[in-house]
């Protein structure tokens, strides 16, 4: 086998890889201030790339889509916690899970009546179309805009809970929302932020996909059983480990669709099967956010 | 009304089937009462683990979907009689439960459901694939019910009424199995595993044990929901594994009332006809569930015959 094919489909699966950090950043950001699994975390992903996908047709801006975007989705996540999972908090971790369930189901339908049943066209933005030689080969620009894309996400996202007071709030609040309470912080105003971010990743990722997946209604329904996987192996709560196991996941896909195109989809449930059998919390899990 | 409640109670089996005998006369037609059937059966299965043992799965398409394709090809590609490819089904999807469970009860609570969900979804990608057997994207097509010969009477599957009759036979069934399992030692092992799973580990129980076996017996449950909707439509659709299959089955159980006997038969009713009166109105009938059920998690967490119990017990 070529080893230069094996490279190139290497950096194709860290570009596929990529979404996959992003959707798994949100869902353990949530997760791990709010102990709360966003179950329509794959229809937020689906909304940020159906409006993108609108906004990109009606104005062929692609970067002020990609700002507006997330705004958008995070201001719908915003309200979702204020007005629907807010009401479940201490009521029992299945109800806001079921509720977030049921939430899908509106999205989806919501997008249907909005935009149409047949979905969107999204080309791929005029200044990052072509390829580039990476030294290994050819490589579509749009992806490798995608790696860099994401690693500046990552470590801007890193710098906000790391370095600034609000991260610094986050991180207690993670640990023990008991204690940040008591210390005069209004830890629900965090966790409605901290929901509207996770949201708003979701929906950034959305429009970032949507050039390379096609857009429609249903596009957030594998990718939310995708995100699951990358979560649970990378282990819940922990930014880190969604980095890590949002690009093994897309690496593993890749070349697995290169070598037994048939199993493809399957590799990356048996990989979880196995981190589950040997490291049932993940490889990162139980370690606090962002450590 | 306490006394009928105590009487209801007490024979909940006879209860249920008095109820589901009449049940088809109430009915718009027979073939919307035959789904109420299955996917009451459905729910029912999903309740033993969801409802009683606290544990929600986010799998359970899987073993509805294995439950019908292995019964399904049981009759197509090996020309095996229903009777003995409804048993094949069922063992299947136990068995596909048995390890399914023996991976997710290694994790607990949210990550339980997100862990049964993504491996559902590798199940129905298995299933996806394997188009030689089970017909890939199309569904397995064209299960043949012939008459069925029972003690010299002869049951015409094709007439949605007999038919409905018959699949109520194993209903009955399941349900007596069911409320004996409930009414059992390891039941009474299952309600203290959701209401204290430490306090069942310190008085001796195996929780893990005990957990996988009402895993298994929810899926051979389900499968056996499976097999029946296979022999009901002839055909098994792709999406009967599909996750957000699942996701009706706890739609239904949670608009019924998770943790009662009745509870998943009269939440399948309950979606179904929303289903199918919002289906008159409109195509977007999902928006009318999705809100539904949203409003029922926000209020009415005990579903509507558990809130009528509770009414019921209170007067």
């Amino acid at each position: 086998m070529d080893i230069n094919l094996f490279l190139l489909q290497l950096v194709t699966g860290l570009a596929l890889g990529s979404v996959f950090v992003l959707l798994a950043l949100g869902l353990s950001l949530i997760f791990g201030m709010l102990t709360v699994v966003n179950f329509a975390h794959g229809a937020y992903f689906m909304v940020g790339a159906s409006i993108g996908a609108y906004l990109y047709g009606l104005t062929g801006q692609f970067w002020l889509s990609v700002v507006i975007v997330p705004i958008a989705v995070g201001v719908m996540g915003l309200l979702t916690e204020r007005f629907l999972v807010r009401p479940l908090y201490g009521r029992g971790i299945d109800y806001p899970l079921l509720l977030t369930f049921g939430l899908s189901y509106v999205l989806v339908e919501c997008v249907r009546i909005v935009f149409g049943i047949d979905g969107l066209q999204m080309g791929t933005p005029a200044s990052l179309r072509g390829a580039v030689n990476i030294g290994v080969g050819q490589f579509p620009l749009y992806r490798l805009f995608l790696i860099v894309a994401t690693a500046l996400i990552v470590v801007a996202l890193w710098l906000v809970i790391e370095k600034t007071r609000f991260g610094l709030i986050i991180r207690a609040g993670a640990r023990d929302p008991e204690i940040v309470r008591i210390l005069g912080v209004d830890i629900s105003k965090v966790w409605l932020i901290v929901f509207a971010i996770g949201t708003g990743i979701a929906g950034l990722s959305g429009i970032l996909a949507a050039p390379i997946r096609a857009v429609n209604p249903e596009m957030g329904i594998p990718v939310l059983a995708e995100s699951f996987v990358v979560t649970v192996i990378g282990g819940m709560g922990s930014l880190v480990g969604a980095v890590v196991a949002g690009l093994l996941v897309g690496v593993v896909y890749s070349l697995t669709s290169l070598y037994a195109p048939d199993y493809a989809e399957m590799s990356i449930f048996a990989l979880m099967a196995l981190v589950l059998l040997v490291r049932p919390q993940g490889l990162f899990g139980r370690a606090g956010l962002m450590s | 009304m306490k006394p009928f409640i105590a009487l209801v109670t007490r024979h909940r089996v006879l209860a249920v089937i008095a109820f589901l005998l009449v049940f088809p006369l109430i009915m718009p037609y027979s073939a919307l009462a035959v789904n109420v059937l299955i996917f009451g059966l459905f729910a029912v299965g999903l309740n033993v683990l969801f409802g009683y043992t606290g544990l929600l799965s986010f799998g359970h398409a899987a073993f509805l979907g294995v439950g019908g394709y292995l019964t399904g090809i049981s009759m197509l590609s090996f020309g095996l009689p229903w009777w003995l490819a409804l048993p094949i089904g069922v063992i299947a999807s136990a068995l596909v439960g048995l390890v399914m469970g023996w991976l997710a009860i290694r994790t607990r609570g949210i990550y339980f459901s997100m862990v049964t969900l993504a491996l559902a979804q590798c199940v129905y990608f298995i299933f996806y694939k394997a188009e030689r057997w089970t017909g890939g994207e199309n569904g397995l097509r064209g299960i043949k019910v012939e008459p069925v010969q029972m003690g010299g009477l002869t049951f015409d599957l094709l007439n949605p009424l007999t038919k409905y009759y018959f699949i109520l036979a194993f209903v009955a069934l399941a349900l007596w199995f069911v409320s004996r399992l409930l009414a059992s030692p390891f039941g009474a092992v299952m309600e203290t595993i959701r209401e204290n799973e430490k306090r069942a580990a310190a008085c001796g129980f195996d929780v893990a044990r005990s957990k996988l076996l009402a895993f298994v017996l929810s899926a051979a449950i389900c499968g056996l929901a499976g097999g029946l909707r296979a022999l009901h439509l002839s055909i098994v659709p792709i999406d009967s594994l599909h996750y957000l299959t699942s996701g009706q089955a706890i739609m239904m159980c949670l608009l019924g009332g998770m943790g009662t006997f009745f509870g998943p038969f009269v939440g399948a009713a309950a979606f179904l006809l929303i289903e199918e009166g919002a289906t008159n109105f409109t195509s977007h009938w999902q928006l009318v569930t999705g809100v539904v059920f949203i409003v029922f998690v926000l209020f009415f967490p005990k579903g509507i015959w558990g809130s009528l119990l509770e009414r019921m017990k209170r007067s």
